[in-house]
């Protein structure tokens, strides 16, 4: 896994509630058998209609905006579990995702894979969405370390919270299966004892 | 300090291994359901670290959402969808894990095929790399799914690293109304609660309600309980949970089958057990459901108008499902109805449909597919004669799969069409490019394959004196 400290980048708005993970990676594309190459299908019917063209409406397809981060509307994630949500995002180019809420599922999996969901208040995200829409090339940081986003050369910035334990992992590029593993001991030691 | 527990709280605490300090849990994983979609990444993965599957003899594999729902006896023609099986099959083998696969006696939906075998039993942890797989807390087991990178890590060591949900408590007492089916009841329970009032929580579904039905329909509702964001729901287990699992395949026998009975009877929520966040329902306020949007969500009342609201997301929906804010369902032409899906896909769903469509003749413009969710539901629907009501009255019943549940298969839904659909997403896309998904119980499903239209079935079945009810309890 990559490791995560600070970012600055443009951001790309998504004023959208509930994006699910059947829009960020439609189920058909989920046939694969290895990682590789769900950025191409990341919100495929979102940025192409039925017959590959393209979708000029579509913030993701508009010139005018760029950068690692994206911005989206609330409760962000819902739905499935798959993981290629996550690969998508990650294989497009997103470091960071910033809404209001995220559900659960993906949010382990966004930091599972290098991907920081950073979830903010309400009015921090309309305001931030306010800004990058009308300056698309307004700068945000992200500063893991300190666990704050701001708008660069102004004073709008918020804290987020993170699992500690997370944070680590994300510092550090390291992975749940790692620590897992220096623990079987002790997991050898439940299983003595368990039910089932 | 209290020392009173919730039934969420016994199971996990005695699964807990050790504590990060300030950080997660180390939970003991009893047992992990893979199915072709999100298990590759993960053996992927050990293989590429040299790591060894820790617990083969704890996980157990079927093929379910890419498989076809006809000609399974046949090549798949799809080359990436048999190359995925393929490569199931093949990861199973090379690891010692148990697989079903297609067109095995016990192949089907990962959440439809575990609990009949008796895979699934009250008090365990149960994960699977799919969000559904909350349906097996209607056993009173904590069942939730995971990521694939999660999939690798209980592969490698059966545990996972797990912050503990807070508690969520719905109650809803009385009696249902004639017609109102267990999976109207959750759709009713979204509609209230919305689609994110869950996360972060676990859900125990309490009440009246909930004590008097059957597996069948607690394994409904506990499924559905992602849709409000939830990482899982648990019924209580009681003596109908017991007689179901008692005599399954992997069930316990004799006496251990006792002892676990007795160890059971332990785990229900104590009283006064305090739970994070309550909520309160009456059943006489249920009514069959269907959605009108895009999230499961936005459901209604069949004989409510859709709600006004001046969103922008709420807006965008309805544009997508091409409905007004104000306007009834009920009429709207139909021309596709699925029942099938690891939410209504088990014998009692298709009792019901059977039960309402006998002697009646599916619309003209209608295409309906029931899809069992496993060969022994299909199995049984043959034994007790389901199929020839389904076939006079001009339904098609295909072969067991997740199939237009969420059309990675070829049942899919064409562009613009609505289907009317007891699976438990409505999203953009889901069913097919461009398809629109309504939501709603086998009973609603069955009633509008035969109308061509959305119909007011609490109606029909006043009027043709239908008892559903005792088809809903008998098992
Ligand atoms: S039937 Fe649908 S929801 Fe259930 S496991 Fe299959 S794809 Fe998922």
């Amino acid at each position: 896994m990559e490791k995560f400290t600070t970012l600055t980048s443009r951001a790309i708005p998504l004023a959208i509630e509930n994006v699910d993970t059947d829009q960020i990676i439609p189920a058909r594309f989920l046939k694969a058998t290895d990682k590789q190459g769900f950025g191409d299908n990341v919100f495929r019917d979102w940025r192409f209609d039925k017959h590959g063209n393209i979708n000029n409406d579509f913030s993701l397809n508009n010139p005018t905006y760029s950068g690692s981060i994206l911005v989206a509307g609330d409760n962000f994630g819902c739905g499935s579990s798959r993981e290629h949500a996550a690969w998508a995002l990650v294989g497009y180019g997103f470091k960071v995702i910033v809404s209001s809420f995220f559900a659960d599922i993906f949010k382990g999996n966004a930091l599972n894979n290098g991907l920081l969901p950073v979830q903010v208040s309400e009015g921090f995200l309309k305001s931030l969405l306010q800004t990058v829409e009308a300056h698309p090339e307004t700068l945000i940081e992200v500063n893991l370390e300190n666990q704050t986003i701001s708008i660069s050369n102004s004073d709008v910035s918020e804290s987020f919270d993170i699992d500690p334990y997370k944070k680590t992992c994300m510092i550090n590029g390291y992975d749940d299966i790692d620590y897992l593993l220096s623990k079987k001991e002790q997991i050898e030691a439940f299983e003595a004892e368990k039910i089932y | 300090m209290t020392t009173k527990k919730t039934l969420f709280d016994k199971v996990w605490d005695a699964h807990v291994v050790d504590s990060v300090q300030n950080g997660p849990q180390i939970l003991y994983i009893d047992k992990h359901l893979i199915h072709e979609v999100t298990s590759p990444q993960a053996f992927n993965e050990l293989e590429a670290r040299g790591i060894p599957v820790f617990r083969p003899n704890q996980i157990v594999a079927t093929a379910d959402h890419n498989t076809p729902t006809l000609n399974q006896d046949l090549p798949i023609k799809d080359e990436l969808s048999r190359k995925q099986l393929e490569q199931l099959s093949t990861n199973c083998a090379k690891n010692n894990i148990t697989l079903y696969e297609l067109g095995h006696k016990y192949n089907g939906i990962v959440h439809v095929m575990a609990p009949e075998l008796g895979i699934t039993q009250p008090g365990m942890t149960m994960v699977c790399g799919d969000s559904h797989t909350s349906t097996h807390g209607a056993f009173g087991t904590i069942a939730f799914g995971i990521g694939t990178s999660q999939v690798a890590q209980v592969f490698a060591s059966q545990c996972l690293l797990l912050t503990k949900p807070k508690s969520l408590r719905v109650t809803v007492n009385g009696t249902l109304k004639n017609g109102v089916l267990p999976k109207d009841v959750i759709l009713y329970i979204i509609s209230k609660l919305g689609t994110n009032s869950g996360t972060g929580y676990f859900c125990e579904y309490a009440g009246d309600v909930f004590e008097n039905m059957s597996m069948e329909g607690r394994m409904t509702v506990c499924n559905m309980s992602i849709e409000m964001g939830a990482r899982g729901g648990m019924i209580a287990p009681d003596e109908t949970t017991f007689e179901y699992v008692k005599g399954r395949e992997f069930a316990p026998k004799g006496d251990d089958f006792e002892k676990k009975v007795a160890y059971w009877k332990t785990l229900p929520t104590d009283p006064d057990a305090a739970f994070d966040k309550e909520y309160h329902f009456d059943a006489e306020d249920i009514e069959p459901m269907v959605t009108y949007g895009t999230n499961p969500g936005m459901g209604i009342k069949i004989s409510e108008t859709i709600p006004v609201d001046d969103n922008s997301s709420f807006k965008k929906s309805l544009e997508y499902m091409n409905f007004k804010a104000g306007e009834s369902l009920i009429n709207k032409p139909i021309n596709f109805v699925f029942i099938g899906s690891c939410t209504n896909s088990r014998i009692e769903d298709f009792r019901v449909a059977a039960n309402f469509i006998k002697g009646k003749q599916k619309a003209q413009n209608v295409t309906a597919w029931l899809v069992p969710g496993s060969k022994q539901v299909e199995a049984q629907i043959i034994n007790e004669g389901l199929n020839d009501i389904f076939e006079d009255a001009g339904f098609e019943l295909r072969q067991p799969g997740c199939s237009a549940c969420l059309a990675m298969n070829d049942d899919k839904i064409p562009q613009g069409e609505y289907c009317v659909s007891t699976s438990n997403r409505n999203f953009e896309g889901r069913q097919g490019q461009g398809s629109r998904t309504i939501l709603a119980s086998p009973l609603v499903a069955a009633a509008t394959a035969v109308a061509g239209k959305i119909v007011d079935v609490t109606k029909e079945i006043n009027e043709t004196n239908v008892t559903l009810s005792a088809v809903v309890r008998s098992h």
